[in-house]
């Protein structure tokens, strides 16, 4: 069996030299080699082509352009002729932390960062954890149930959600009135608007969780809980000694990934609050999308350069803080 | 007599031991059913909620309070929606676009993720930490210069700006290059020795064994597009291009959210699909996510 990596030449070399290490001794003459090798790499960038002209021009492009936009003062009156624009420096990123209302966006992002993503990981690791370790019937039934939330659009959501939240012809209200509670107008309400937006982010990613942590937990090996349980280990430990510990590569990664996705925290505001009231649900993205929205090109790419930049951070504060303990 | 009685008695016992014992190996902890069901109640709710809401005649959907299911259902809403806004347009669009991006990334997602697992070249390196970089950066970051450089090529008049943008994914990538890279050597190595042509190795040979990968990649991206509503928000300049998205979002927004009854009916016509789509499909959506760990 040839293992090489060489091309369709110098075969019969090949077949005759046997095992493989006697194989990778008798390597053909430099020539056919480069040409083998040629081929492979022509091959390798047509087959890249066409992804690297899309992501060039839509991605790679973008982000360059956007840091250079975010030193100018390009606006939307400069649609139309974007590279006459004049270069600013470090204005933009001067004039954000000047505005109060960017901080504000700032403080609402972190407080929804904070509170829904300990809240989506524990809520999905312990719905992965039930179902895995809990039960044994309808198992399918609840996993469809809590995955079903991922799958939606946003914007029939934010329609479905409204409507629940009306303060009296609402779902939510009228469940609380059976307790003789009177329901706050949600989203009119600066105390609540936030916190419902959180709750949502839980009820739409912890299915999401839930899925990488059924697959982590189904990688422990059987055999390492049962030798825990003969030395004695209840329940609770074997779940904190010997599983968890096993699980931390997967939650790893879903808390940098859903991190990622919560810095951005945009969607829910956009549809249900637009910001509001009273500025109580701005996110940064979405202070950055109303800047463009009011034609200030040039704010809102160093806005979103603002949230590029604390991704990054958090992203490597969980590898750190979660990483395996050596 | 008394020995009797109290061998009935142990045997009662054991019956009770071994009964207890069968429910656990069936049904795991019952006490757990319990807030699982709770917790299912509440994930559904809303979806309840819209299906109720949108078989009910406006008034009722005013009624203090509310009927949980609706006493007098009717289809006026779904009527009165497909009369009002031109569904049938928004839905084709949103098919169009949803495909089109689809085939893209598809395609153009593996090849580039077998050139990646596979293929050895210069600067192979380079791009997969330049490709997969591009995962962290906010989508806001790039939503102004796209925004410029799509008005500027001219198609925001277009179906074609809602979909170029989205056609190669770097999430794509990263699943395929992930996929392609446990399939053997032995396999391109034995075609290669047969004389197969490089580029016919990957049509023919690694594209068919990456089904799997590619039933999962084109779920997640179909999806995605489906539900995709700032760009094409942004971007669709009349109500020829419009997806279903976007024209929900229109008819939801400000001063016109007053037709509930009208909105949860496109609500559900936005999500029916894809829940249907997703029950059918739902075993190659958990293994991709799974793997990749991300959606």
């Amino acid at each position: 069996m040839p293992t090489s990596t060489l091309g369709g030449q110098g075969t019969k070399e090949r077949d005759a030299a046997g095992p493989q290490p006697a194989a990778r001794r008798r390597t053909p003459s430099p020539r056919l080699r480069r040409t083998a090798r040629g081929r492979q790499a022509r091959a390798a960038w047509i087959l890249a082509a066409p992804f690297l002209a899309l992501f060039l021009s839509f991605m790679l492009l973008p982000v360059v352009w956007s840091t250079l936009m975010s030193l100018t003062d390009t606006k939307s009156a400069d649609l139309r002729t974007p590279l006459n624009v004049s270069f600013t420096g470090f204005d933009n990123y001067v004039r954000l932390f000047q505005d109060p209302q960017f901080f504000n966006a700032l403080r609402n992002t972190a407080v929804f960062v904070l509170a829904a993503l300990p809240l989506t990981l524990a809520a999905g690791l312990a719905a992965a954890v039930a179902l895995d370790r809990g039960i044994r019937r309808f198992r399918a039934v609840f996993r469809v149930g809590f995955y079903l939330p991922v799958i939606t659009s946003i914007v029939a959501v934010a329609v479905v959600w409204k409507t629940l939240l009306e303060p009296r012809t609402g779902l939510v209200n009228t469940v609380l009135g059976w307790f003789g509670i009177d329901g706050p107008a949600w989203l009119a309400d600066t105390r609540f608007a936030l916190p419902v937006m959180i709750v949502m982010a839980v009820w739409r990613n912890l299915g999401t969780v839930m899925i990488i942590m059924l697959a982590g937990l189904q990688s422990v090996p059987q055999s390492l809980l049962e030798a825990a349980e003969i030395d004695g280990a209840g329940a609770w430990q074997r779940f904190w000694r010997v599983t968890f510990p096993l699980l931390r590569p997967a939650l790893l990664l879903t808390a940098v990934t859903t991190g990622i996705g919560y810095l951005q925290f945009f969607d829910e505001p956009f549809v249900m609050t637009d910001g509001g009231p009273l500025d109580s649900t701005l996110s940064a993205t979405l202070y950055a999308y109303k800047q463009f929205g009011n034609g200030n090109y040039d704010v809102a790419s160093a806005a979103g350069y603002v949230v590029f930049v604390l991704i990054i951070a958090l992203t490597v504060l969980q590898f750190r803080l979660l990483r395996d303990k050596d | 007599m008394t020995t009797a009685a109290s061998a009935a008695r142990t045997r009662s016992a054991t019956d009770k031991v071994l009964r207890r014992r069968r429910i656990r190996q069936e049904w795991g902890r019952p006490w757990l059913y319990l807030p699982l069901t709770g917790l299912l109640l509440l994930m559904v709710t809303p979806f309840l909620w819209m299906l109720s809401g949108a078989f009910k005649p406006e008034a009722d959907i005013r009624k203090i309070p509310p009927d949980l299911i609706p006493t007098r259902p009717t289809l006026a809403n779904y009527r009165e929606l497909l009369g009002t806004l031109d569904f049938t347009t928004m839905f084709a669009n949103s098919v169009i676009v949803a495909l089109a991006v689809t085939a893209g990334n598809l395609l153009f997602c593996s090849m580039l993720g077998y050139a990646l697992a596979k293929l050895e070249f210069r600067g192979q390196r380079a791009v997969f930490t330049v490709v997969i970089a591009t995962l962290m950066v906010p989508g806001l970051v790039t939503f102004v210069p796209l925004y410029v450089l799509v008005s500027n090529m001219q198609l925001t008049g277009s179906l074609l700006g809602l979909i170029l943008p989205f056609l190669a994914t770097p999430f794509g990538v990263f699943l395929m290059r992930q996929f392609i890279s446990t399939l053997p050597d032995e396999l391109i190595d034995a075609a290669r020795v047969d004389g197969c042509r490089e580029l016919a190795i990957f049509w023919k040979i690694i594209l068919p064994l990456t089904r799997p990968a590619l039933a999962t990649l084109a779920i997640i991206t179909f999806l995605s597009s489906w539900n995709n509503f700032l760009w094409p928000l942004v971007v669709a300049q009349n109500e020829s291009q419009y997806t279903l998205p976007v024209g929900l979002a229109l008819a939801s927004s400000g001063q016109d959210f007053t037709r509930f009854g009208i909105l949860l009916a496109g609500a559900v016509i936005v999500l029916l699909p894809v829940s249907i789509f997703f029950l059918l499909f739902q075993r190659h959506f958990v293994a991709g996510i799974a793997t990749t760990g991300l959606k």
